[in-house]
């Protein structure tokens, strides 16, 4: 039976600071870490399975890999935590009940690839979470787990808490760096620029989700084996008409069901509708795939273009929401952080917002389903990065599951579900 | 540009001067030059000097983005171009309260239009407006990361969920002057 771990102590007073971390088997990882060569220690993350928990899912030992070994090369290790995709809201539980996890997981991921300094991209609304960060950094400091000579090892590190300031688009790993450069956060071209070979100042940069480097700690605290056996678990955050919202430590590939069923099952006993498994820059998946594993193979092989795990946010929905609202609701979103760089998704999700106004005020045209379907088209594969392709997926698969609900609201200006909440 | 009345050392909201013509003081100006210092590159500060600028001036007016530019380096028009691309800078005045209800699908899904809808006559103004005391602005905000609290907002610094029309009562009966310490939020 899995164990739960990554929340295990989430909630426990104390936790977030480095006495309660210490009593509870804190900084383990990181002593074994250092007894290791760097190179082993990409190994065991590598053997362990582990992807990334950002929404790519990039196989994190792969990823270190990339990184230039020659200790002549200046590297940096980046932390997004820079959580914005909706629905999604696990880095910001971590941050805020186990801040000293993060630090450890950052100390293992530099020592590996041999990074003297890290950055933690903090988004601006985390205020709790930046005092707790601030805190912990510097007890972290004090008792020489960041610092020179770590625990006697030779290796150096220092940990700078950098901010955001309100953009989603600096989600996305290379906007992020130019962001963390101090400029305005739009995507760089790849190739050349990916982060493993010119990243933050040019230089060979590891870029990583705050649940990722949690699970690093814990993978090199008990090791790859162990960490195989317990599921591997991921966090889902799940809300929307549940019970019970909040983030859930689940096996990898725990079906949509029983993630339902583990927030308490529907709010009041009504009826799925519809949910966004990843977060709202997947698919929109129907009834019909309630019983999909939530693993990143499985769910991006369904029938539904876009269906992805991405950030393993669940937003559920049921039989009493009107999907073309909330289809132009994440349209509208998409249309406001937008950076403007690429033409597609700039005037892309402008064009289809006004589309989907004029729906939802009762004065729909006959044509304007192919006219959504037509704009979707003219986005995919034709955006600089993918935030102006994360529109489509929810877009086309609430046109293929509820057309009729667009139908009814152009021919008779109003919507046919009925507002039972 | 006239600095004449300035007092280096007491810069900020307050002071007697039009609040379009405050300058940083001294020691806004010296935690802009600690944060650059944690730097390789100097500029990978503008943000969080951006901020300490908004936060003591309480907006970014083009004087303390003039005072930005000199203290970081860099030409004007790159930090007015940097400021002008995130959300959370503001070119004009706001309310000592910022009060940020997230718009987004889960809080839609929880009845944030009912606390939207709530919020605008209770405090008699519009989205992007400030009452006419200067205690709130109210803007609307995306995804707080907070989700598990449907619907969210945030007032200054905290966040507050699970809202209904009552709660928003009590919550902001809680942000009354003269300005209090904040309540640590959850």
């Amino acid at each position: 039976m899995a164990e739960s771990f990554l929340l295990k102590y989430v909630h426990d007073p104390g936790q977030a600071g480095l006495e309660g971390y210490l009593s509870r088997g804190g900084y383990e990882g990181l002593r074994r870490a250092l007894r290791m060569a760097p190179a082993e220690v990409t190994e065991e993350v590598d053997k362990s399975g582990l992807r990334g928990r950002g929404g790519a899912g990039f196989a994190t030992g792969r990823k270190w890999k990339f990184i230039p070994p020659d200790p002549g090369v200046i590297k940096y290790l980046v932390v997004n935590a820079d959580e914005g995709e909706p629905g999604t809201f696990k880095d910001r539980t971590l941050l805020e009940g186990d801040p000293h996890r993060l630090i450890e997981g950052i100390a293992i991921g530099s020592y590996a690839i041999g990074a003297h300094q890290a950055f933690i991209y903090l988004r601006r609304e985390f205020h709790r979470a930046r005092r707790l960060l601030e805190r912990a950094l510097a007890q972290a400091y004090d008792a020489r787990f960041l610092g020179r000579n770590i625990q006697d090892s030779g290796f150096d590190l220092e940990v700078v808490l950098a901010t955001g300031a309100g953009a989603y688009i600096a989600g996305e790993e290379t906007a992020l760096l130019e962001s963390l450069e101090g400029r305005r956060a739009m995507p760089r071209l790849k190739p050349p620029f990916y982060p493993a070979v010119k990243g933050l100042y040019m230089q060979p940069t590891a870029l990583n989700n705050v649940e990722t480097l949690c699970h690093v700690a814990w993978i090199l605290a008990r090791g790859a084996d162990w960490y195989r056996q317990q599921g591997p678990p991921i966090l889902i955050s799940i809300s929307g008409h549940v019970a019970a919202p909040g983030v859930y430590e689940l096996p990898l590939g725990t079906t949509i069901r029983a993630a339902i069923d583990a927030a308490g099952g529907m709010r009041d006993g009504r009826p799925f509708k519809a949910c966004f498994p990843g977060g709202s820059s997947s698919a929109i998946l129907s009834p019909a795939y309630l019983d999909t594993p939530m693993d990143y193979d499985a769910l991006a092989k369904l029938d539904v273009p876009g269906s992805m795990l991405g950030s393993a946010a669940l937003i559920v929905m049921d039989e009493a929401t009107c999907m073309v609202e909330i289809v132009a609701r994440t349209v509208e979103f998409y249309r406001d952080e937008s950076c403007g760089k690429c033409t597609p998704c700039r005037e892309g999700t402008i064009w289809l917002s006004q589309v989907f106004d004029r729906i939802l005020h009762g004065t729909g045209r006959g044509d304007d389903l192919d006219l959504l379907a037509g704009v979707a088209r003219g986005m995919m594969g034709t955006c600089f990065c993918p935030l102006g392709e994360s529109v489509p997926p929810s877009l086309n698969a609430s046109l293929r599951f509820f057309r009729h609900e667009y139908e009814h609201h152009i021919r008779t200006g109003a919507c046919d579900v009925r507002a039972v909440a | 540009m006239t600095t004449g009345n300035r007092e280096p050392e007491t810069g900020g909201r307050g002071r007697g001067e039009p609040p379009h013509q405050r300058r940083l003081s001294e020691s806004a100006k010296d935690e802009i030059r600690r944060l650059m210092a944690q730097f390789p590159q100097p500029q990978s500060a503008l943000l969080g000097a951006l901020f300490v600028a908004q936060d003591e001036a309480g907006y970014l007016s083009p004087a303390v983005l003039e005072d930005v530019s000199a203290v970081v380096g860099l030409p004007l028009s790159e930090v007015t171009s940097v400021a002008s691309f995130y959300h959370l800078y503001y070119f004009k005045p706001v309310g000592r309260y910022l009060i940020q209800v997230c718009t987004n699908v889960s809080c839609t899904l929880d009845g944030c239009a009912e606390v939207l809808h709530h919020l605008r006559a209770r405090l008699g103004v519009d989205v992007g407006q400030t009452t006419p005391d200067g205690r709130f602005t109210l803007r609307t905000a995306e995804c707080l990361a907070a989700c598990e609290e449907a619907p969210v907002m945030m007032v200054g610094e905290d966040r507050h969920g699970k809202l209904t029309p009552e709660t928003v009562d009590a919550i902001l009966a809680g942000y009354a002057e003269p300005r209090r310490p904040t309540p640590e939020a959850r």
